[in-house]
Formats: structure tokens, sequence, C-alpha cells
């Protein structure tokens, strides 16, 4: 398939639509008011598929809840606010053990913030975001060819695991323009089939789908089941991109459009003959760990840069502990960094690490 | 041979209820039931239950039931109803559920005519929580949130649910009615199955609201709760077809 143009926000649109996406809920909100609008364009063609412009983002994530206990892949977008909005549902697919996808094209914060592209979403993205002790999936692109690969495999990992998946972008992913490729359409039909499924009690036992559990020892065992899911993503499911680390000394950690400005720093270090690499966690949660650690064993020094005061460089820490210097330049608010200024952070860092060492 | 004359609905469960002595949901349960039997639709319906008293409707109601968070239960509905139209797909909910944290869900939901049929059960009061004043509460009712009784000025005037989804454009049939009397509990059944009907026609939005009696939170005894329904409660809400156009959208 040829080439197309396209913004972040219809990328991920097209990729939800070929991955088998028949369901989309949603409630305006910038910078991704233009995934709502694709989807209404797109879904409006197809036979098979629903575009609702939910009420509220509330309504929106629980639409998608129902939509899911009735089988369809679904999904729902929004941005900061938005997503604070969602995280009522978002608490209770995860403890139905529905498979759902939730975009958050992310904003400078806390409150309303602004519109401009920031990271400040980590914690709540990372840690499950709502009630209850869950965790979510988080797949964060740093391009748009990943937007199509990761946002179609954010849907194959919300079936095989029952439970949501979160695709983290934020306002400049959502708005960039860029080439892509696309595969071709998954056919829903030749998707495995869900044995827990509400399609009407015909020739079978009735079904529920439900969070509730009143008595604490029942309680309890689910809570250990979600937990022993939960290990099984963290051992199966890290992935993250290397970039020039076989000889570096120093390595940045940076992911999503952070990682893509961080790229062109270490581009732009290496041509001054500086050995400086880039780890890109490319799922946040799971977060790479292991492979993080096994790096710091001969990368002695990381740099973690964010868009925000500092909230992945806490993962980086616990994955290394004493084993590498963690430093931390921070951009919060909507600032976008240039390859420039970040170059120049990791030169000043690289040299005064050479003089210690 | 003796003749069959009474007998447990297939859509209903060998469960015993854990509702209070007095209380109506389980008798709005068997109605539900009772319709479901006549209609035939056991195999294609889905329940959406509330989180209330009647959470565990699920343990009684013998069809697929997906739960949802409070007052979310028509978004839940919409989700499923849109992505299986063949589908009939109910909810049940209670006034703390519909008219104070789900009544934005339940505007939309009749403004888009949703194709869902919802059982509104009103009671007047928070049950499960401990009897805390709803925004159905009567004017002067003791709740424990209102012990001096409720002051419109204070804590608000009883809200009409039903009256403001009738005046959204897509909301089909709308009747209120009771479950304190034999007569009124017949009426009730004949409402269910219109709400279910009109679903199956496609015809909309469609929704019974049920004043029901809640004897343990009004601290009254089952027979005197039923006669308070009947005597008071109506006075604010009263019984009969509040919107019916059916005939307009055939």
């Amino acid at each position: 398939m040829a080439k197309q143009l396209m913004c972040g926000s219809h990328v991920i649109g097209e990729a939800a639509t070929r991955a088998g996406c028949r369901f989309y809920a949603g409630y305006p909100i910038t910078p991704q008011n233009e995934l709502p609008e694709y989807m209404s364009k797109r879904f409006a063609k197809m036979d098979d598929a629903t575009f609702i412009q939910a009420e509220s983002e509330l309504a929106a994530i629980n639409m998608v809840m129902g939509a899911s206990m009735a089988g369809v892949r679904a999904m729902t977008s929004s941005s900061s606010p938005g997503i604070s909005l969602k995280q009522e549902g978002i608490s209770y697919i995860a403890g139905m053990e529905l498979p759902a996808v939730i975009v958050n094209i992310m904003r400078g914060g806390p409150g309303l913030g602004n519109i401009a592209p920031s990271q400040q979403d980590y914690f709540q993205a990372t840690r499950g975001g709502g009630h209850g002790g869950y965790r979510t999936i988080v797949l964060a692109p740093c391009s748009g060819q990943e937007m199509v690969t990761l946002t179609m495999k954010a849907f194959d990992l919300a079936d095989a695991y029952r439970t949501p998946v979160l695709v983290l972008g934020d306002g400049l992913m959502g708005q960039m323009m860029e080439p892509v490729t696309f595969p071709d359409p998954i056919d829903p039909a030749t998707l495995p089939q869900k044995d827990w499924v509400l399609d009407g009690a015909g020739g079978r036992d009735s079904r529920l789908v439900s969070s509730l559990i009143l008595d604490p020892i029942d309680m309890e065992q689910h809570n250990w089941k979600l937990a022993e899911k939960y290990e099984a993503i963290c051992e199966r499911e890290a992935r993250y991109e290397s970039y020039f680390l076989d000889d570096a000394v120093l390595a940045v950690v940076a992911f999503g459009t952070a990682a893509r400005i961080a790229k062109g720093a270490v581009n732009r270090v290496r041509k001054a003959g500086l050995k400086v690499g880039l780890f890109r966690p490319i799922s946040l949660w799971p977060f790479p760990e292991k492979e993080l650690k096994a790096l710091s064993r001969t990368i002695k020094h990381l740099l973690v840069f964010e868009m925000n005061t500092g909230q992945m460089v806490e993962d980086v820490k616990i994955s290394v502990g004493e084993q590498a210097t963690v430093d931390f330049h921070g951009r919060p608010g909507g600032i976008i960094s240039t390859p420039h200024e970040i170059a120049g952070v990791v030169t000043k860092l690289f040299y005064r690490y050479e003089q210690d060492d | 041979m003796a003749k069959q004359v009474f007998k447990r609905p297939e859509a209903l469960k060998e469960n015993s209820t854990h509702y209070c002595p007095g209380c109506g949901h389980g008798i709005i349960h068997r109605l539900i039931a009772e319709v479901i039997d006549e209609l035939g639709i056991r195999d294609k319906t889905v329940g959406v239950p509330p989180a209330g008293c009647a959470v565990l409707a699920y343990n009684y109601i013998d069809v697929d039931m997906g739960e949802a968070p409070h007052g979310r239960a028509i978004a839940v509905a919409t989700g499923i109803k849109r992505t299986r139209p063949a589908l009939v797909v109910f909810t049940y909910q209670g006034d703390g559920d519909i008219a104070a944290i789900g009544t934005a869900e339940a505007i939309h939901a009749a403004n888009r005519g949703e194709c869902l049929s919802v059982i509104f059960v009103n009671n007047g009061v928070y049950g499960m929580t401990g009897g805390q004043m709803a925004p159905t509460t009567l004017l002067g009712q003791i709740t424990t949130t209102t012990p001096g009784g409720r002051l419109p000025l204070r804590d608000g005037f009883p809200l009409d649910l039903s009256q403001m989804l009738a005046v959204a454009g897509g909301s089909v049939y709308i009747e209120r009615t009771t479950v304190a009397s034999p007569k009124n509990i017949i009426r009730t059944k004949k409402a269910i199955k219109k709400v279910f009907q009109v679903q199956m026609d496609g015809l909309g939005f469609a929704l019974v609201e049920i004043l029901s009696q809640c004897p343990t939170n009004w601290k009254l005894s089952p027979v005197t709760a039923c006669r308070r329904v009947e005597e008071e409660v109506v006075k604010i809400y009263p019984l009969g077809v509040i919107k019916d156009t059916r005939e307009k959208s055939n």
C-alpha cells in the first residue's frame, strides 16, 4: 500500500479501524478532536460500525464498556482532563476483565492546564489511574508509523489479556503529519471467539459481567488473579528501542515525543564524537525494567528527559538502583524542547562524568 | 391430574431474594421475568442492573447481565444495544441512580432515542446505603441526611425525572405506576410489557417509572408503606402515561 500523509490522530483512527475496531464513543477535547472526527467519517461508511458522540467522557467510557461486553473491539479517546473523567470506567473495565483501548493525547496540566503537548500523565497512566489497584498496559508511540503498529497491537493485547490498554500520545504526536503505510484490514469475523460475551442466553446458561465481589475471600482471589495476569504481562510484554547503545557511556532515557527529540540530540552529539545513545521505553507499563537494568551494567550514566517535572525517572531509578547515575532534565507545561537544547544538556553531563570517571 | 395454575417464570432463577420484607424489588423482578417469558425473548435479552439495592438482580433474573457503575447503566446499555441491535436490552435503576448521579446519561439517551427499555424504580431514598435523601424524596420527609425533614431551599425539590425525559425528542413511551396494590401491580406489568415492546418495534426510548415502597428506610410497616405510596407519593408523582408517541413513531 502506498504511503499516505496523515496527522497522528487520523493515523490512530485508521489503524483502529483496520485492527477491527467497530465501536467508538468520544467527547470533544483539544488536542485530539481530529480523532473522533475521523471516526465519525470513517464509521459512517461502514454498516457494522458504531460512532457515538457521547454527552460526557463518563458516558463514552461506559458505552465502550457495554460494547466490549457485547464482544466488539471498542475504543475511546480523549486528552488529559477527559482521561481523568474516564478513570471510573477504566477501573470497572479492569475489574470486569474486559478488553478496551483508550487513547490519551496528553496536554499540559494539572486542572484545565493548556492544550500544548506534554507527558504529564505518566503517573496516572502507568499506576492504573483510578481506584482499586489495577494496571493498564500503556503503549507510547513516537512516530506516525509506530502509531499504526501500536494502535493495532493495543487491540490484540486488550483481547489477549482481557484488560484495558492505553495508547499514550501527546498534542504533538496527535497533530503532526507524517507519511505512513497501513497493513491490510483485519476482518473482525476472523478474530478469536470470546466465550464470555453478552449476546443473549440462547441454548446456554445466562452470563454475568461484573466487578462486584462482596465476599472478601472471593475478592482477594480476584485481586490475586489480576496480579498474576499483570505479572505475566510484565514477563512478556515489555517493549523498548535501543539507539546507538553498543558503545555508549551515557544513555538518554525518553519516551514518545521526548524520545524523538532526544534522538535528534543523540545524532548531534555523535557527530561531535560523544559516545551517547538512547533507550526508549515503548511500553511504559510494563516498564522495560530488566532490559534497562542489564544496560546499566555497561552504561553507567543515564539522563532521563521527560516533558514533565520527573515521573518516569522514578521507574528508571527503580530499575537501575545504584548501578548507574540517573540525572533528569524536564520541560513541563507544554514546552517542546529542541534537539539543540537536549544536545546541550547531554554534552555538559557527558564531559562532567568524563572528568569524574 | 391437577392443572398447574401458578409457577415460577422461566426467566426467574430459583433463589430467594435478599430484599427486606415488603420491598417492591422482588415484585418488579418477577414482573420483568413474566414479561420476558410472555414475549419469548429470554434468549435475546440482556439486562443492566444498577449500583444500589438491586445490584444483585442478576441472582434472580435469568438472562445475560452486564453490571454498570452507579448511574451509568444507560450508557453501558447503549454500548450493548448499538453493538447488537437484535438484542432486547433493559436497564434497572433506582432513583438515586437515574435521577441523581445518572441524570445526564438518562436525558441524552432519551434525546438520542436509544432503543432501550428502562425500569426506573422510585422509592424516594437511597436504600442500600441506609436511607439518605434522594432527589425524589418528598418535601418534609425525614431521611438520614434530612433529619428534620426535606427543606426545599436547602435540599431541593422532589425531581420529576420522567417529566424531564418526556421533553426529550427521542423518548417514545413513558408511564408511571406503582407496585403498592394488586391492581397497580397488574398495571405495572402491562407497562413493563409496553416498554419492552417499544424497543422490539424499534421505536426509541421507553421507560416505566415504578413508585415502590421502602418500609425499612421509611421506618413504616410494609402495609403502611404501601398505603403511603398510594396516598401521599402519588400526589407528587401522579400515575399514568406521561408520554406516548408510538403512533407517530410508527
